[in-house]
């Protein structure tokens, strides 16, 4: 295991200026619900809510600076949790 | 062969500290594995005469020591106690605790006070549990699965069960982040992955599973426990819900669950054989790599436990053909152990019995699962008493007799004591004896068409009933010998010395029993895991 | 007990990450159930979506968004040796989750009051899909608020060892992990809210 370099420091003004890319985000979410869109509108709004994790994840919760291993194991978990809810769509959508 | 004169200083005495506190508090890896070993393995007696009540009443049609009822309520706790209190939680924490953290030339876990918690929390879960059993409307009668509409619905008191399950949940939970963690950051130097032993792999893909399966299974009882305490309907068709996702939801969990419990007991065999045969393991990569292939394929097959629930068409394909994928790497490891003893120098001591066995066992109870991961065939047998002696193959032959091997092979190293060799073979023979007939003798029955979970039966299926009944007594017979044989040895057998069976990892070149640091100093590993040469021992 | 303190900040933090993990799938299980129903029952869930309050909705997310930014900041500030303000934003971000709870609070109380809520009657009148989308509804937002309060006492909790010193630049894991398991609930309600609330 590489060593502990996590003292990234990440600057007040970068952590805001996510908070304010989120905020933006997040109404573009409600104003993409708006549209009449029909199904993409879950879709459009879930990829938002995609990116904004993304964020939270990659510069509040430091992953951006962390090492291969744990980012490769947070996708193992998104992986799974994919494959769970696509797996069992083969039942709920083709019945 | 150490001498009696010495006063043995170990894990056992050495704290300063003593009495119950210095145990049911201590974060010694060592004490923990103990307690979770005596608390789960007291469980699986519990489930054992669960069990020979379970075929007492079906020695014979019609009403034979109990009412219909009594006989729905017997065969799911000895589902709960067997799964949730025993099968999942004994490898890991009770083996997985002692040997571990040994094998990588640790002290102990990354998160000691977090394993003495996982302890409790298992504890607790079981508390609540046989609580259960005794207030409310009494035992849950849904079987261990606890289906929808039924258990939403049944008087039995099966929302504090499920909440006892559900804390018991995390205490696996614990354990299998503390042991992924434990495996990235406490290995010695030297301890590279290529040389850790085969059952430390095996617990590594476990707590793998451990980690990411077991919520499904918490927030799936929490859907119980609404739907029971709230009236949420969830699962109700009038509402909107759909029974069969709660199918998926439970076997989401379930099947990798037989996973967690499967692979550390398929570690124990990788340890085990090369020992035994004085030949290092073949095929060491392929091992290792199909712990994590097992895990990750397994964590696709679920809906092969629904093919008659009423899913899609598409999605029985789908299901069935990834149960097919999942048996290739099980047959890897099976051809493996195999290869290893060819041309290999055997020694029938009992851990090496119980070895042999489960490869015989599981590989029976494999094939008969091939029979019903096929979607086709899985039609007729379903729900029978076909399925019941696949799951005991591979789970009482396999794990169950895997297990054993384990207490035979380390239990020793703990006590610094060994049992007798002649009992502990009279005790295998009757063993393998009942196990086979009472159980191959279920195969057949459900392949007669006798179903599972009924109280009674056609009367055409008596005989075999009958014969299945006989066997589970010569089993229990001898279970009770491998028991009484194996503690007595452990609390006054002779004495051993670091290394009575020759191994080469790291827990047999420290003191039986160990010191509570297990290493003077930290090791450093210069040789694989099964690289007698390496150690020096012929 | 006679092993030394083990530090290993890799370690703990490698540890607190497969801890999220667990949520993240414990939580998925309400959103695979989601997922599902939602697939069946499309306009049954965008009639049930209208009936909850977008504006609290979006206020809360925007509320849990910036107590993540407080909780996050106040990582850098203990990086830097300023306690002080690590505490106080620390307080801000428990604040914030007061907040959260509050809002969360008025709109239970209202959609109860109006009979909205489980195996309610008005509920059972409803056409099929209605019904599970609010019992989903309130088995999700009720756990998500549980880790709401559990995460804000968690906070507290840590904001007392970095005003008291224990927690400080040296050896700050504690906190880091803490404010982990604040993001996770932060995230866990980015998508609880286009869910449940802009599904119209």
């Amino acid at each position: 295991m590489t060593s502990d370099t996590g003292h990234h420091i990440i600057g007040y003004g970068k952590l805001t200026a996510v908070w304010l890319t989120l905020l933006a985000l997040t109404c573009l979410t409600v104003a993409i619900t708006r549209v009449e869109l029909g199904g993409y509108k879950v879709l459009g709004a879930l990829t938002i809510a995609c990116l904004k994790s993304g964020l939270v994840i990659a510069f509040f919760m430091h992953m951006k600076y962390e090492g291969r291993l744990l980012r490769w194991l947070l996708f193992v978990a998104l992986v799974t949790l994919a494959v769970f809810i696509g797996l069992t769509f083969f039942d709920v959508l083709y019945r | 062969m150490t001498t009696e004169h010495q006063i043995q200083t170990s894990f056992w005495n050495d704290t300063g500290k003593s009495g119950i506190r210095s145990w049911i508090f201590s974060t010694d890896h060592k004490r923990i594995g103990l307690l979770y070993f005596y608390s789960t393995f007291g469980f699986f007696l519990v489930g054992v005469l669960l069990g020979l009540l379970i075929r007492i009443e079906l020695m014979a049609p019609g009403r034979t020591i109990m009412g219909p009822a009594t006989y729905n309520a017997v065969f799911t706790v000895h589902g709960v106690v067997m799964i949730f209190l025993f099968i999942l939680p004994a490898f890991p924490g009770a083996f997985g605790n002692m040997i571990m953290p040994i094998q990588i030339g640790a002290r102990d876990v990354a998160f000691p006070r977090l394993n003495l918690l996982s302890w409790w929390l298992y504890i607790i879960g079981a508390a609540i549990i046989l609580t259960s059993l005794f207030t409310g409307g009494g035992a849950p009668d849904t079987g261990w699965t606890f289906y929808v509409p039924f258990s939403a619905r049944t008087g039995t008191n099966v929302t504090l069960a499920v909440f006892g399950v559900f804390i018991i949940g995390f205490s696996g939970i614990l354990t299998g982040l503390n042991f992924v963690t434990t495996i990235h950051r406490l290995r010695a130097e030297g301890m590279t992955w290529g040389r850790l032993p085969l059952f430390v792999w095996s617990l590594y893909a476990t707590a793998w599973v451990q980690i990411l399966a077991t919520p499904i299974l918490a927030i799936t009882l929490v859907m119980i426990m609404a739907e029971r305490v709230l009236g949420a309907g969830l699962f109700d068709p009038a509402r909107g819900g759909d029974p069969v996702m709660y199918q998926h939801l439970f076997w989401i969990y379930s099947h990798p669950a037989v996973y967690i419990m499967i692979l550390p007991a398929m570690g124990v065999i990788s340890d085990i054989i090369p020992v035994f045969s004085r030949k290092p393991i073949f095929g060491y990569k392929f091992i290792a790599f199909s712990s994590l292939a097992i895990a990750a394929a397994g964590s696709l097959v679920w809906g092969h436990h629904m093919f008659t629930s009423g899913m899609s068409d598409t999605a029985i394909l789908v299901f069935s053909f990834l149960t097919f994928v999942v048996a290739i790497p099980s047959a890897i490891k099976v051809f493996n152990w195999v290869s290893t003893l060819y041309k290999g120098s055997i020694s029938l001591d009992a851990p090496m019995l119980f070895a042999l066995t489960f490869i015989l066992l599981f590989s029976i109870g494999g094939l008969s699962g091939l029979i019903l991961g096929a979607a086709a065939t899985n039609i007729h047998v379903h729900d029978t008493h076909f399925v019941v002696g696949h799951f005991h193959y591979v789970m009482f032959g396999g794990t169950g007799f895997a297990f054993f091997a384990a207490m035979h092979y380390w239990l020793p190293k703990i006590y610094g004591r060994r049992y007798a060799e002649k009992p502990a073979i009279i005790a295998w023979v009757l063993m393998f004896t009942g196990f086979n007939i009472l159980y191959f003798t279920m195969q057949v029955l459900g392949m007669k068409g006798m179903p599972r979970r009924y109280y009674d039966y056609l009367p055409e299926f008596a005989p075999l009933n009958l014969v299945a009944t006989v066997g589970s007594w010569i089993l229990a017979i001898g279970l009770a010998i491998m028991l009484v044989n194996l503690f007595r040895g452990l609390f006054r057998g002779e004495r051993i010395g670091n290394n009575p069976w020759g191994g080469a990892t790291l827990e047999w070149s420290i003191p039986s029993p160990p010191p509570t640091e297990n290493f003077a100093e930290e090791p450093v590993v210069t040789h694989g895991p099964y690289d007698f040469k390496g150690t020096g021992i012929p | 007990m006679s092993h030394p303190e083990l530090k290993d900040y890799a370690g703990a933090k490698l540890g607190m990450w497969l801890f999220l993990f667990t949520e993240l799938l414990l939580f998925g299980g309400l959103f695979l159930l989601y997922s599902v129903y939602l697939s069946h029952f499309p306009h049954e869930f965008a009639t049930a979506g209208r009936q909850l309050n977008w504006v609290f909705g979006t206020v809360n997310t925007m509320v849990l968004l910036t107590s993540s930014l407080l909780a996050a900041m106040a990582v850098t500030a203990v990086q830097r040796d300023n306690r002080g303000l690590a505490v106080r934003l620390l307080a801000g971000t428990i604040s914030c989750a007061a907040i959260f709870m509050a809002i969360k609070y008025v709109e239970w109380s209202a959609k109860i009051r109006h009979g909205i809520y489980p195996n309610s009657p008005h509920l059972a009148s409803a056409p099929p899909g209605e019904p599970v989308f609010f019992s989903l509804y309130y088995i999700t937002t009720g756990i998500h608020g549980l880790h709401v309060l559990i995460g804000a006492a968690i906070l507290g909790w840590i904001a007392a060892k970095v005003h008291s010193g224990k927690v400080h630049k040296g050896d700050y894991v504690l906190l880091e992990n803490g404010a982990l398991y604040w993001h996770l609930v932060d995230l866990i309600w980015i998508f609880i809210f286009p869910l449940y609330y802009l599904i119209l």
